[in-house]
């Protein structure tokens, strides 16, 4: 029994959290063989080998894999897959985009988003936005599964895997990468922040959306936003939490100016103290808080700024 | 250029699912039902390739139990042309996984000859996220999925895709498959005229097995059940009280 996951590896480096929660997530399962995949992925690799709990460490390094296009890597993932019974990988955008085709190329289904591991077979996964948990078990003989982050906690350090190559597989040359915009940051990352704060669409502008990027910065916490505050440009995409952005539960999370639809609570309510500031003492959002605060946000939040 | 656009019936997304008593699963009867908000996102990009004279024809097609001709015809209204039905359940229940649908899909596309199939990123029942994936694989055909932004020229597809880290630009020959997110576009209302004028498009029906593909699950449902709730919290009179109980709970 053996597990091959594929480590999340961008532009040649490690998404360290990410790989180690899957790592963990998996441990209970077989031997696990981390595989970084990349155009660099040497460094990656390294680093994955001192994950605790990791049994080997395979690199693919190759031009075709540097930007993660889904078909090269599904296609490497598919050609290694003959003596693993599970293929894993921490569900962030890359994976999905990559499983469910390695999961098709193998004729078998796809378990994404598991937030629970409990045999080699069963596993729980939230559906309807995290309204229903359910429990599938899988009658394929090998299982592709993606493993909801923010369910587990981190494998730690200091394992010393051998790192050896993988072979390579051809590239079938269907998509190319043209360009990212991706926007550098100081913050914690928001997926593995132990503090987030975010906001909602009564930001009214991106200069106003400043209001909380000052409380996150003071904080330390990493920045959220609802789909509306995205869709109405006053935050990037990628900070988007909830059903169809990311999953995150953090020690704090404080919602600000957001309503509290299903989607969002999606992402967020598995933090273990929700914070609610919101003007509407009705709004949904304070059914899942532990701490609410009624009123106006433009004065509330620069106060709260200024006194943690 | 024809387009196809699978479209799933799904619980409405205002409705909070609930899950029945008996762990048997999440309750549909008497529920409302409406397009996956994403199907809605892909029928729009497809109608819009089609008005910038991009595409020729856009069919749209649906796999699950018979009402989901309702979806179709919500399709039709905004402005797909023709629509394949297939019924693979009986119960509103039996929900198809992604890798039947794809190979369901991929028999249509074998009829059909799309040069693009713009699907949703993920159906809200299931959250699978996988079926667009699955059909690229199972047709050998090159992928776009999350996609934010979708250009067409002659013989590939320039998609901008939403990622965990920002925005990812890529180039992808077609035919290909697209899937939707959510900033793709804002979907149109069908006007009433065009849901007249729907009824009367054409609307063919087939079943799986016309298709020959088997849709017995690979993965058994063994329970549902509604996730832990939280315990209900307090409202707090200030600034100053919310920040003593951050300290207090040890957060801050
Ligand atoms: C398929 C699909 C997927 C979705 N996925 C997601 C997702 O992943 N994440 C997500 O967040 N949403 C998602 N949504 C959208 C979701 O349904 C809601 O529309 C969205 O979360 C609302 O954002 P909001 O709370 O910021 O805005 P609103 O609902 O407009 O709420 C704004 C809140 O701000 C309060 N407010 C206004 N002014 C002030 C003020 N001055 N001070 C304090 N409070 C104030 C109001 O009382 C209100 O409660 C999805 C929707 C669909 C259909
Ligand atoms: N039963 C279905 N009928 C038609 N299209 C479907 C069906 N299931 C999934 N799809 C398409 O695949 C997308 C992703 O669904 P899923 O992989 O189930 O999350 C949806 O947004 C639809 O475009």
């Amino acid at each position: 029994m053996a597990v091959l996951l594929l480590g999340e590896v961008t532009s040649g480096v490690l998404n360290r959290d990410a790989t180690a929660k899957a790592v963990a997530a998996v441990g209970a399962l077989g031997d696990v063989t981390v595989l970084c995949a990349g155009a660099h992925a040497r460094e990656a690799a390294a680093e994955a080998a001192t994950i605790q709990g990791v049994a080997k460490v395979l690199v693919a390094e190759a031009p075709a894999y540097g930007h993660r296009l889904a078909e090269p890597t599904a296609a490497l993932l598919a050609a290694l897959a003959g003596e693993y019974e599970h293929i894993a990988a921490p569900a962030t955008t890359d994976a999905k985009n990559v499983m469910p085709r390695v999961a098709a190329l193998l004729d078998v289904m796809v378990i994404p988003e598991v937030s629970k591991v409990i045999d080699a077979a069963t596993f729980e996964r939230p559906v309807y936005a995290g309204n229903a948990i359910q429990t599938v078990r899988s009658r394929d003989g090998k299982k592709v599964i993606t493993l909801r982050t923010a369910s587990f906690e981190a494998a730690g350090t200091g394992g010393a895997a051998p790192v050896g190559e993988a072979t390579l597989a051809d590239d079938p040359g269907l998509s190319s990468w043209l360009s990212d915009e991706v926007a550098a940051s100081d913050r914690p990352e928001l997926t593995s922040a132990k503090r987030v704060v975010s906001g909602g669409r009564a930001l009214g502008s991106k200069e106003q959306f400043a209001l909380i990027e000052a409380l996150a910065d003071k904080l330390g916490a990493a920045v959220g936003a609802s789909r509306a505050a995205v869709d109405s440009g006053y935050a990037p995409n990628d900070w988007q939490v909830g059903q169809t952005g990311k999953v995150v539960a953090p020690e704090l999370y404080v919602a600000v100016g957001i309503s509290g639809a299903i989607q969002h609570l999606a992402g967020m309510k598995d933090s273990k103290v929700i914070v609610a500031i919101n003007k509407d003492e009705e709004a949904p959002i304070f059914q899942i808080a532990d701490y609410g605060l009624v009123g106006d946000l433009f004065t509330v939040v620069p106060e709260l700024t200024g006194k943690v | 250029m024809k387009i196809l656009v699978p479209v799933k019936r799904v619980i409405d997304y205002n409705v909070k699912a609930r899950v029945r008593a008996d762990g048997s699963g999440v309750d549909l009867a008497n529920v409302k039902m409406s397009m996956n908000p994403f199907d809605e996102i892909a029928v729009e990009e497809a109608i819009r390739l089609k008005e910038k004279g991009a595409a020729d024809e856009v069919v749209v097609v649906s796999i699950g139990v018979k009402q989901a001709q309702e979806t179709l015809r919500t399709a039709l209204a905004m402005g797909a042309d023709r629509a394949i039905l297939v019924v693979a359940a009986e119960d509103v229940g039996t929900d198809i996984e992604p890798l039947a649908v794809a190979k369901i899909l991929k028999a249509v596309v074998d009829a059909e000859a799309p040069r693009l199939v713009i699907a949703g990123k993920q159906a809200i029942d299931n959250d699978m996220n996988a079926t667009g994936q699955m059909l690229a694989a199972l047709l050998g055909w090159g992928q776009a999925t999350f996609a934010s932004k979708l250009e067409i020229a002659d013989d590939s597809a320039k998609v901008t895709r939403e990622v965990d880290g920002g925005l990812q630009t890529i180039k992808v020959r077609l035919p290909a498959i697209v899937t939707a997110d959510l900033r793709l576009n804002e979907p149109r209302y069908a006007s009433l005229p065009n849901i007249m004028k729907a009824k009367k498009k054409p609307l063919e029906e087939k079943t799986a097995a016309d298709y020959g593909v088997d849709v017995s699950p690979r993965l058994e449902v063994v329970s549902t059940r509604e996730p832990e709730g939280r315990s209900a919290g307090i409202k707090v009179g200030s600034v100053d009280e919310l920040v003593s109980k951050l300290k207090e709970a040890g957060v801050i």
